[in-house]
């Protein structure tokens, strides 16, 4: 047994690897080793793991009915049968917080999923044309960078009407210039490479070079860019669901719970202190696991 | 030679300028489009929906909204140009009129929490750069996960929670007891130096325990990401061959430590305090909510719960113009302070 495993060690680690996929996996190998040297990324890895697990199992892990209300249990402080108490209206707070994590792997993965693919396409297209097209993109990005992003996010609410999509629409469009500047510096240096020329010569349209060759290569500090800013997404979602222009009542959001509990400060204090501390932690995780994650995928940075 | 230099630099300020230009009226085409998007009728809500077609349409040629897009473009710019960002809903006062009314309460905040995040940031980043590894250098690191990490309007709470609600140490939310409102003519629009005009200690006192709270929040936040930057900065410094030198030559390390390396962190120093004050605009308007704080946060959010277009489109371009001109400080400081970016 303990053979086999060394043997699998030196295939991986292996100086002269005999296929690119060996190569291939043997970096990532490396890369988890790295990784996982950082005590606290893999701390922020496992929260954000045990979040997903929470987020699918939600109607498993709750003891109660998340937004069904019961004025007879209202304002019931931390016990055995409510673990994080309930709120003003009688609902199972931990239960609430359980199907809240849900709404955030909802959000954070649909901004993700919208504004990365944005800002690459803007940004490789801006860096491998030059320009004309280069200014003018680059242009529509510093405008939109000029924004403090709230207050844009809330100008985009604000015309789309509150509301969990719309608020996922309007964090996407104050999202994607960061993502694009990063493409953009990242093709620069890309562009005038040898390979890119020899691919050229064999008569490859930008098309082909720019999806086939420049992207790939633009993913790994663009993941970084976005792990790092899932956290900055979090807080912005919650903030709109806090100001009430996210995710409307009943809907067991957490911001909107912390901004729920604000009228009973006064005595209740798991109210606000519960959600609140949810977003913090799965924000912290964030935060933690893309900095480990910008360590290993980003080496030229200096290890601080 | 000089005047090859100062034609330079007017040449680098015109580019800079031509830039800072387009990119507000860029800024102007977005909030032009996003009041076109809004489901919101305007001219139903100046008619009523029971007015009759004719009427309608008398309203919507008053209105200008039959014009093609880039004439009503042309004349939103005329009237932004001049100052006149609509009338508020809402108030039912001018809304540039508003914003000049609520401004001064945000200044005072975000301007004590910058000092705040200064005095306390800068000192501690330098710190954490000359004692790399230490406990020190342990806890900004830790201050400046969390400032990325905690939401402001909750820390907010729980700061109101626990010093106000259970500790009773500090005033509750608003910019003054209920007491004492409306009793020192606003002269700057600043409360703490009003108070001061008017020879109101008690008032002055008074405001300052209500900021206290709030401003030490935003500080913490500015705090959080000046001790980063910071400290990064000075790393840069302090491996630089004239420390070295000074080194070698026998100046005293508290000289070669915030004499040499901290002087020349100054220009992008005052960068990033730029921004953090932008930043602390941005939070101004979670922790204006917070704390009831009459300021242009609170009358955004207000205005974006009361669906008051005007006011919510004028507040973004005034905050946007801001960090315009704070960007534009910033590059032009470096353009011009810095001899190698020449």
């Amino acid at each position: 047994m303990l053979l086999l495993r060394n043997q699998w060690k030196t295939w991986l680690l292996t100086d002269t690897p005999q296929s690119s996929s060996q190569a291939y996996v043997g970096r990532i190998y490396i890369g988890i080793l790295e990784f996982s040297k950082n005590h606290l990324a893999v701390l922020g890895l496992a929260i954000i793991l045990s979040l997903i697990l929470v987020a699918i199992f939600a109607p498993w892990i709750a003891p109660y009915d998340p937004v069904e209300t019961n004025l007879a249990n209202r304002l019931q402080p931390l016990s055995g049968k409510h673990f994080f108490g309930t709120d003003e209206v009688g609902r199972d707070i931990f239960s609430r917080i359980i199907h809240g994590s849900r709404l955030t792997l909802y959000v954070i993965g649909l901004v993700a999923i919208i504004a990365a693919p944005v800002g690459i396409i803007v940004g490789t297209v801006s860096g491998y044309f030059g320009g004309i097209v280069d200014t003018v993109l680059m242009r529509i990005t510093d405008i939109f960078l000029a924004f403090p992003k709230l207050i844009l996010a809330l100008a985009f609410v604000a015309a789309l009407g509150p509301g969990i999509e719309n608020a996922i629409i309007a964090i996407s469009i104050t999202s994607w210039p960061p993502y694009a500047r990063i493409a953009r510096a990242e093709t620069l240096t890309i562009r005038g490479r040898d390979f890119i020329n020899a691919i050229k010569l064999q008569g490859a349209n930008p098309l082909r070079i720019i999806a086939g060759h420049i992207m790939p290569l633009c993913m790994s500090s663009l993941i970084i860019r976005v792990t790092l800013d899932m956290a900055g997404i979090i807080l912005t979602a919650a903030g709109l669901g806090f100001l009430g222009l996210g995710a409307q009542p009943p809907s067991p959001e957490w911001g909107a719970m912390t901004s729920a509990g604000r009228a009973f400060i006064l005595d209740h204090w798991w109210l606000i202190t519960m959600p609140g501390s949810a977003i913090f932690i799965v924000s912290l995780a964030f935060n933690l696991f893309g900095d480990g994650l910008r360590e290993v995928l980003d080496p030229k940075r200096e290890q601080a | 030679m000089s005047k090859e230099r100062l034609l330079n630099h007017l040449y680098a300020l015109g580019r800079l300028l031509a830039v800072v230009l387009t990119t507000f009226l860029g800024l102007l085409l977005v909030t032009f489009l996003i009041g076109r998007v809004v489901p919101i009728d305007p001219v139903l809500a100046v008619v009523g929906d029971k007015a009759s077609p004719e009427v309608y349409e008398r309203a919507r040629i008053a209105m200008g909204l039959h014009l093609p897009l880039w004439k009503q473009f042309f004349i939103y710019l005329q009237n932004v140009l001049s100052g006149n960002l609509g009338t508020s809903v809402l108030t039912a006062r001018p809304v540039l009129e508003d914003i000049l009314r609520v401004f001064p309460a945000t200044i005072e905040l975000a301007v004590t929490g910058t000092f705040l995040g200064v005095i306390i940031g800068v000192p501690l980043g330098v710190l954490s750069a000359v004692y790399r590894g230490s406990i020190i250098d342990h806890i900004t690191r830790v201050i400046g996960l969390f400032g990325y990490s905690l939401p402001i309007f909750w820390l907010g709470l729980m700061g109101l929670m626990i010093l106000y609600a259970n500790l009773d140490l500090l005033p509750g939310p608003g910019r003054v007891d209920m007491f004492y409102e409306d009793i020192v003519t606003p002269v700057t629009g600043l409360m703490l130096v009003d108070s001061l005009l008017a020879k109101e200690y008690d008032i002055f006192k008074n405001a300052l325990s209500h900021l206290i709270l709030p401003a030490s929040l935003l500080g913490y936040y500015s705090m959080a990401y000046l001790s980063r930057m910071t400290r990064s900065f000075m790393i840069e410094q302090l491996r630089q061959e004239y420390i070295i030198t000074a080194r070698v030559k026998g100046v005293a390390e508290w000289k070669v430590v915030w004499g040499h390396a901290l002087g020349n962190c100054a220009i992008p120093l005052i960068t990033v305090i730029a921004l953090s004050f932008g930043g602390l605009l941005e939070g101004s308007v979670l922790t204006e909510t917070v704390f009831a704080w009459p300021g242009l946060g609170l009358y955004l959010t207000n205005s974006l719960l009361n669906a008051d277009m005007n006011s919510v489109l004028g507040s973004t371009i005034v905050v946007g113009a801001i960090f315009l001109s704070i960007n534009l400080f910033s590059d032009f400081l470096y353009k011009v302070m810095d001899p190698r970016a020449r």
